[in-house]
């Protein structure tokens, strides 16, 4: 069963696959420059598994932060990690234990990829999630431990190589644009985020920008659920 | 280095254990008894395009936009560096992916694009 699932998931992750070695390998090699080596890079990798999460760790192991503000940035930085879990609710019910392991995966690409999953024929949807999951993580890892032996031993200018993030996520809002009938939350999404880093700059607009999302969603929720929130006689009486 | 081992490791801990928790916390309030609240469902329904949205906009955040500091090709090149890769190598992906649907071409041929942007033409 895990066989098939990995076969037919594999494909599904290249994307990710490329990502990751690449923004995995920059946190090794980081991590590397203030004296922490591989084992650590494999220890961090394996149990934060948080992008953006570890790059800050690089900063906070350099600066030797207290324990406090430790956990204090870590939530702050993976505060939208709240929101992934909630479209992941339906989707993990009856995966029992593997749903230990499946939570603490769900990262930015991860979480891309199981939204917009379309499970093959005759491979079972757990499996194939679990599949993804493992495979991501396992990039992750490999990336930042083949980064933090390379060091500085990497010949060619990897200038610009994360711009695969970006043209992972965009590759997966054209999937999203096809396989969605309204687009109002793809402009809100790009609307208020782009308002956030006018406004807050692009240090401070994650969080902000995240919470006017969903409050936003919420406001429109009669426009996008005509059928549950808002009923046709309330719709045409109400406004 | 700042910490002594145990130091780190406890700080390593830390943000694993609050990592784990921010992506626990949906399952551990609405995953036992029963289906969560429709507002629930409906946000998990609608925010995966809008974060997506988000995402892209956040990796582009450091995207600025100048008027050239002076007059010829070097100075127009470099107000053009702030964008013009980011927006060149953007459209390649679109292109390209709604042409042939190809994931790992769309990305690698976005980012190979982005790259020669950034060291060659714009360098």
């Amino acid at each position: 069963m895990y066989r098939r699932a990995f076969r037919a998931a594999f494909p599904d992750t290249i994307p990710v696959l490329m990502g990751y070695l690449a923004i995995g390998m920059a946190f090794g090699l980081m991590l590397e420059a203030i004296g922490y080596n591989f084992i650590w890079a494999f220890f961090m990798s394996l149990t934060i598994y948080a992008g953006s999460g570890q790059y800050l760790a690089v900063d906070l192991l350099k600066t030797g932060a207290a324990l406090g503000s430790v956990a204090l940035l870590t939530l702050i930085i993976n505060f939208r990690h709240l929101v992934y879990g909630l479209s992941m609710l339906e989707k993990f019910q009856g995966m029992g234990l593997k749903k230990i392991y499946m939570i603490g995966a769900l990262t930015d690409e991860t979480y891309a990829l199981l939204s917009s999953a379309r499970v093959p024929d005759r491979v079972e949807p757990h499996a194939y999630y679990f599949a993804i999951a493992v495979l991501d993580h396992c990039y992750w890892i490999a990336g930042s431990v083949i980064g933090s032996v390379a060091g500085a031993l990497i010949q060619f200018d990897t200038t610009g190589i994360d711009f695969a993030m970006t043209a992972l996520f965009i590759v997966i809002a054209v999937d999203q644009w096809k396989n969605y009938k309204e687009h109002l939350p793809v402009f809100l999404g790009f609307g208020i985020t782009l308002a956030a880093v006018a406004l807050l700059g692009p240090d401070a607009m994650l969080i902000p920008a995240l919470c006017a999302i969903v409050l936003a969603l919420l406001l429109v929720r009669g426009r996008l659920e005509p059928g549950e929130a808002a009923p046709e006689a309330a719709e045409k009486g109400g406004r | 280095m700042a910490l002594t081992t145990g130091q780190a490791v406890a700080a390593v801990i830390v943000m694993a254990l609050v990592t784990y928790l921010t992506r626990a916390l949906p399952f551990l309030l609405f995953g036992r008894g029963g289906r969560p609240p429709k507002t629930v469902l409906y946000l998990g329904r609608v925010l995966p395009p809008a974060i997506i949205a988000m995402l892209i906009v956040y990796c582009l955040r450091d995207t600025t936009f100048s008027l050239p500091a002076g007059e010829g090709l070097e100075a127009a090149l470099a107000a053009l560096a702030g964008w013009a890769p980011q927006l060149l190598a953007g459209a390649a992906v679109v292109a390209l992916h709604l042409w042939k649907r190809n994931d790992l071409l769309s990305i690698f041929g976005g980012t190979v694009l982005y790259m020669v942007l950034v060291q060659v033409v714009f360098a």
